[in-house]
């Protein structure tokens, strides 16, 4: 079997941090390949079903960011992701996911230096707890 | 507790006779003993059939949400205090509601007075109480029990015995408890991923999917559960442990800041897991984030429908 390699989903706000992976790629920064990215509209639009999901379905990390405090596109969405993400965090952990799996982080659309270093960041938290584990649906042989 | 009987009685059949209300909900006493249900009334006839003891421990709160109609509703600490929350989200409205307060001396648990009755092979036939003592009565025995040795857990760690508003008390207010809620939680907190990964996966592994803990619960009232969603299906719908799990995690995550462990969903539970363990974690990182007891003051935001700019933020990079 090849080396095993982290799949890290990335949930990341339109107006900020997706254009900040955007802006990396533009720049030729070097970024870790293991990021899968899905666009969302606002860190507030990021349901907990969806990084339950992410981890339900295999991914071995998950991570969302948005704009800065303050910076929010629609104003506030980011602060009520805040405090759903602290809750979040902490009661995943709580239940035995392992800390380094799930992340957040504010990064701006001018950050290109900063989504980079983060991506890099997130891979090796999760490159050193290795492959997912918990809260992974494992499919069932029907004979 | 036969003076809160009757009190509530008073009350009723003069609301009804007033015409204050159109309707009242409060217990009649059950079929079997240690099991009163929830009684919904409107005339003045019924009111003997009024009752209340130490088994009572459903949340009445979970029959106010999205009604028209203006209802006297008897309420203990905790329920109140759901009622506050309902308010809060928009519910139903103070005006509709005529609260009968009930001071409260914490609910008592049928499970272990069956596990200690039980285990001598006997079957119950009548339970009453008297003077902090409950007399377990059977086909040929009867049975003091002391009655602090058989509150509910939530009961026993209860810091707001008494209603938060009312129209009207029962009877005097009773002392509040001073005691640590979370012993249990940071017990689990102090354990490795591993341990904790194990600790949840077997409290859950007997759960069948029934949903009385969701139904139970006064905050559950959404037209559509994630449960039943199915395009796209966010939980699995099986009793695999992984759907359960999911299933145990959502559901205690949509209390966050308004679970007031009135401990309805474990007393439902058919096969007795200890949902709060989910509830209660939550409920106290609410309290030390966000310095926010889901409840007690009307008026106030929810806690996710709310921030401060100066949230703690140490966990975003
Ligand atoms: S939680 Fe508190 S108020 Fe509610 S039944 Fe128990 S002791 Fe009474
Ligand atoms: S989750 Fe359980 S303890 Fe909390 S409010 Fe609902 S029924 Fe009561
Ligand atoms: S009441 Fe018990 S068995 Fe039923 S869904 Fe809830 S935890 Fe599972």
């Amino acid at each position: 079997m090849a080396q095993w390699e982290p799949k890290i989903i990335a949930l990341l706000c339109n107006w900020c941090s997706y254009g900040a992976a955007d802006l990396a790629g533009v720049s030729r920064l070097k970024q870790p390949p293991n990021i899968r990215i899905i666009r969302v509209p606002c860190s507030g639009r990021v349901n907990p079903k969806f990084i339950l999901a992410s981890l339900r379905k295999g991914a071995d990390g998950v991570w969302v960011s948005g704009c800065h405090p303050g910076d929010c596109h629609y104003i506030e969405g980011n602060y009520y992701a805040r405090r759903k993400f602290a809750l979040l965090k902490d009661f995943l952990e709580y239940v035995g996911i392992e800390p380094e799996r799930v992340h957040f982080s504010w990064i701006s659309s001018a950050e290109a230096t900063k989504f980079a270093k983060v991506a890099e960041e997130v891979v090796d938290a999760v490159r050193k707890v290795g492959p997912a584990r918990y809260l992974v649906k494992r499919e069932v042989e029907v004979e | 507790m036969f003076e809160y009987t009757e009190k509530i009685r008073e009350i009723v059949k003069r609301l009804l006779q007033d015409r204050v209300v159109d309707g009242v909900i409060g217990f009649r006493k059950g079929t079997v003993p240690m099991m009163n249900h929830p009684f919904f009334m409107k005339h003045i006839e019924q009111v003997p059939q009024l009752y209340w003891d130490s088994w009572c421990g459903v949340n009445l709160a979970n029959y106010l949400p999205k009604r028209q109609d203006k209802v006297a509703v008897v309420a203990k600490g905790c329920d109140s205090r759901s009622i506050v929350v309902l308010i809060a989200e928009n519910q139903i409205t103070r005006d509709q509601l005529y609260i009968i307060g009930i001071p409260c001396k914490g609910m008592l648990d049928r499970r272990k007075i069956y596990d200690t009755v039980r285990t001598r092979g006997r079957d119950i036939t009548d339970v009453m109480e008297r003077d902090g003592l409950i007399v377990v009565t059977g086909k040929d025995f009867s049975l003091g029990l002391d009655r602090n040795q058989y509150l509910q857990e939530n009961c026993a760690i209860c810091l707001h015995r008494n209603p938060v508003i009312y129209d009207e008390l029962v009877g005097e207010m009773v002392p509040e408890q001073e005691i640590d809620r979370y012993e249990d939680i940071r017990a689990i907190e102090s354990m490795s991923s591993e341990k904790r990964w194990e600790y949840f996966s077997k409290l859950t592994e007997p759960c069948i999917r029934c949903y009385a803990c969701r139904n139970a619960c006064p905050f559950c009232y959404c037209p559509q559960c994630f449960v039943d969603e199915s395009k796209p299906q966010w939980v699995g719908k099986t009793i695999d442990p992984t759907d359960t799990l999911t299933f145990h995690l959502l559901r205690a995550f949509h209390l966050a800041g308004r679970c007031t462990d009135c401990g309805s969903c474990e007393r439902a539970c058919p096969v007795g897991i200890r949902v709060r363990m989910f509830t209660k974690k939550l409920e106290k990182d609410v309290k030390e984030l966000y310095g926010y007891e889901a409840g007690v003051q009307l008026g106030e935001r929810p806690p996710l429908d709310t921030y401060r700019p100066e949230d703690p933020q140490d966990f975003i990079k």
